[in-house]
């Protein structure tokens, strides 16, 4: 099988980008089914063939054998991962929501204000906030003598959050501003105030045009969440290496990275899948 | 002042309004008595439309004053929400609210502004549906009407506010010509009931069916007013006649 043959149209292999824009999606015709079989049949190629070359030695233990036995562990970690993506996606959205209306605010220094806010953390590393939320934010605050501790996955959760924050409340803006002024028009001669303009009108109308790119940012943010292993939090990457290192097995290497990397695949797929189904049912009635 | 109905309901003096400085409105005086039909007409880009808006303030004046039942539109202490609850405004693109259905829409006003029972409203709203003939429609969601139901539809959704005054700006100017009878029907028996109507059309048959008076503007000015039948045919600036020869 060829993975890269021109499976659609005129796709040609040779051309580093595209000749003929048409109307599918890039994303589309990159993941195509023949790419993603490809890639199971790879993966499959990369684990079973030391298995088999494992049987000519018996005193080690197959890589299958292994990555089983540190699955229950593994997913465990992996558990937690989508348990940060989800808290830092929701609190993330719930102040990106706040910031966008602010950044339409009709109140300039609310506007600039906002504005900076969305502006800083929309172009800072993620890597470099999650290390700031680290250092800024005390591992335990007092309130009314009782002492609440803020371990690090926590820490790890606002600071993941502060981008999402910030990429919400441009997809949020970009909504409000792209309703007709009419809508506002019309609201406002039935004696609605902005307030209740807000949230009963505009707001809602800006969900479905909002949905695709915040599922899309999930799944980007899903597969940031690695990063919080590196500030000292037990997800699914710092267990991997905990696990390569107590085997100490330098074949085991390349298998269970590729193990772990197709769980995020396995989980994430489906949801750019469903985003481009949403995109392109959206673009077409607005 | 307070108001008394043998005052004018609507009144402009000398109303004066710039976009940047381009004038639209130079100077604009009007009354018009509680009952009364009136029809704005002139050729695009004569203020017709800014004109209208300005009578509940989504457009704010330089100069002059508008009054309605004595209320100052234009002073900046004026409570936006007492304007709003006597002046009904109905626009050409419709501007339903699409994630709502047309009960709902009716409803939506009366309910969350000026606070009205729920069930009452609903009664109400039912009635107004009913009134301009989309019985069975309740539960439809604009996106799947036509533009003559939809506008319909947003004529209901302003009587549901029980205002004195409507305003149509070019409430059938989107609208496919079979759609436009349907809905000049339903403003025609909003007339006959007394309900105060100020236009802005291109409809010149329906004008002179409907209207007590017809006002002629061009570059900012009234022209020429009159009743439709002297109007019509017996008008006296050339600028109408013109304008007429054109268009009838």
């Amino acid at each position: 099988m060829r993975p890269n043959a021109p499976v659609r149209g005129h796709m040609a292999v040779l051309h580093p980008m595209r000749i003929r824009s048409d109307a599918l999606p890039l994303a589309d015709r990159m993941f195509n089914v023949w790419t993603a079989a490809a890639l199971v049949l790879a993966l499959a190629a990369v684990l079973i063939a030391p298995a088999f070359a494992q049987d000519a030695a018996p005193e080690k233990r197959s890589i299958i054998a292994i990555l089983l036995e540190w699955t229950p562990t593994l997913a465990g970690g992996f558990g937690f991962n989508v348990l940060i993506s989800i808290l830092s996606m929701a609190i993330g959205t719930i102040l990106g929501v706040g910031l966008g209306v602010l950044q339409v605010s009709p109140i300039r220094p609310i506007r600039s204000v906002a504005w900076l806010i969305t502006q800083f953390f929309r172009n800072s590393p993620w890597l470099v906030l999650l290390f700031y939320c680290i250092l800024l934010i005390p591992f335990q605050i007092e309130v009314f003598g009782t002492k609440i501790p803020f371990p690090g996955w926590i820490k790890a959760v606002i600071g993941l959050s502060l981008p999402v924050m910030a990429y919400m409340s441009e997809y949020i803006r970009g909504a409000i501003l792209s309703i007709p002024t009419g809508q506002w028009e019309s609201a406002e001669s039935l004696g609605f105030s902005r307030r209740q303009i807000m949230t009963g009108i505009i707001l809602p109308q800006t969900v479905k045009r909002v949905l695709p790119s915040w599922m899309n940012l999930y799944a980007v943010l899903t597969m940031a969440t690695p990063l919080v292993s590196i500030i000292g939090v037990s997800d699914v990457m710092a267990l991997t290496r905990a696990a390569l290192s107590a085997e100490g097995r330098v074949d085991l290497l390349i298998p269970m990275y590729l193990y772990i990397l197709s769980w995020f695949f396995i989980y994430c797929y489906p949801i750019s899948a469903v985003t481009r189904l949403l995109e392109r049912k959206y673009s077409v009635k607005l | 002042m307070t108001w008394t109905p043998d005052q004018p309901i609507v009144s402009l003096k000398d109303v004066r309004k710039s976009f940047g400085t381009v004038e639209v409105l130079s100077g604009i005086t009007l009354d018009v008595m509680k009952g009364e039909v009136i029809c704005i007409i002139g050729p695009s880009g004569s203020g017709k439309s800014t004109l209208i808006r300005c009578i509940n303030a989504l457009n704010d004046i330089q100069a002059g004053s508008i009054t309605v039942e004595g209320l100052e539109v234009n002073d900046p202490k004026l409570d936006k929400l007492s304007l709003r609850k006597k002046v009904g405004m109905v626009f050409q693109q419709y501007n339903l609210f699409p994630h709502k259905t047309v009960l709902q829409n009716v409803m939506m006003a009366p309910i969350k502004v000026l606070r009205q029972n729920r069930t009452e409203v609903e009664d109400r709203a039912r009635a107004l549906i009913a009134k301009v003939r989309l019985n069975g429609k309740e539960d439809a969601y604009p996106g799947e009407l036509s533009g003559g139901q939809q506008q319909r539809v947003a004529i209901a959704r302003s009587l549901a506010m029980n205002p004195d005054v409507m305003l149509f700006d070019e409430v059938t100017a989107a609208l496919d010509p079979e759609t436009v009878k349907e809905v000049l029907t339903t403003i025609k028996d909003l007339a006959a009931e007394g309900m105060t109507c100020i236009l802005v059309t291109h409809e010149m048959g329906f004008a002179r069916e409907i209207a007590d008076c017809v006002y002629f503007t061009d570059r900012g000015v009234i022209v020429e007013s009159g009743p439709p039948a002297t109007f019509f045919d017996n008008a006296q600036d050339p600028r109408t006649q013109q304008f007429l020869s054109q268009i009838l």
